[in-house]
């Protein structure tokens, strides 16, 4: 067991660019960002969504994160709500350069596992001056 | 739907009418200051909503990144009981976080139940990080329909 009680993190609600037409509540999912050599990993928390709902873009070094939440099926009568659903959106900008035909994602007991492979760097080309 | 009790008929020449009168308004009182229950911030974690169908309850949580062996539950009587823990540390050798906002730790909380269930029937599943928990209710509390027949 880990020493550490586990707190309760607020949802951030944000909005989306566009006003939508219907009132639906988007949080921003808590992430996990870490580097290694060959890759950029983001961890993402989305309860609640299946791999489908899910859709992953990197355009113009901007990596966005969005998933639709399905609305929960009508299960009776809410005696108790400590928690409210909503979609999933957060955006980044990637500072490294990243190889965009190797990005791979994984979804695993409602956390999303991103990684994005960085590119070799090229080698620098060295110029040899020469005494004429 | 209007529920009248036996005690509410009139009561003539009862001195304790009117003190009856006072005790149902404060009933009403507290009965309506439990609506306000929803929708108020759990303390602990994790924060659950709960459902209530004619013969069920249905108690949900969001348990990211928790694993199913890692997650414990148990009834005594009238009291659930959930633990569990995350573990979200990573293994990788020589890793630089840029950002650090999902905790890992162990949780421990137990919610008393507002009606009577049967311990032997309780099912709960884990789906892409949702924990679902139906509990049957005991056949004592469970609506039942009387049919009226005709002579």
């Amino acid at each position: 067991m880990s020493a550490q009680e586990l707190k309760i993190q607020d949802k951030k609600p944000v909005q989306p660019n566009q006003e939508s037409t219907k009132t639906e509540t988007c949080f921003a999912p808590h992430v996990d960002i870490f580097e290694t050599d060959a890759e950029v990993v983001v961890l993402a928390d989305v309860p609640g969504v299946t791999p489908e709902d899910i859709e992953l873009s990197l355009e113009e070094n901007i990596l966005t994160i969005a998933a639709q939440r399905q609305p929960p099926k009508h299960m009776g009568r809410l005696i108790l709500e400590e928690y409210e659903t909503g979609h999933y959106l957060r955006r980044f900008t990637v500072a490294e350069t990243i190889d965009q035909d190797q990005i791979a994602a994984r979804l695993v007991d409602g956390v999303l596992r991103v990684s994005l492979p960085k590119v070799a760097p090229t080698q620098p080309k060295k110029i040899e001056i020469k005494i004429g | 739907m209007a529920f009248i009790r036996f005690v509410d008929r009139p009561t003539f020449r009862n001195p304790w009418a009117e003190f009856e009168r006072i005790r149902q308004g404060l009933d009403e009182l507290s009965r309506s200051y439990g609506e306000k229950g929803k929708n108020q911030p759990a303390n602990v974690y994790p924060p659950l909503n709960m459902y209530e169908e004619p013969d069920r309850l249905l108690i949900t949580a969001e348990l990211p990144g928790v694993r199913v062996e890692d997650l414990s539950l148990s009834i005594d009587g009238e009291t659930l009981n959930l633990q569990g823990k995350r573990d979200n540390h990573q293994s990788e050798p020589g890793i630089s976080y840029h950002r650090r906002e999902i905790e890992s730790g162990s949780f421990s909380r137990a919610i008393g139940l507002p009606v009577k269930v049967d311990n032997e029937r309780v099912a709960a599943k884990l789906n892409n990080g949702v924990l679902t928990i139906t509990l049957m209710k005991a056949s004592a509390v469970t609506p039942r329909q009387i049919n009226v027949s005709a002579e």
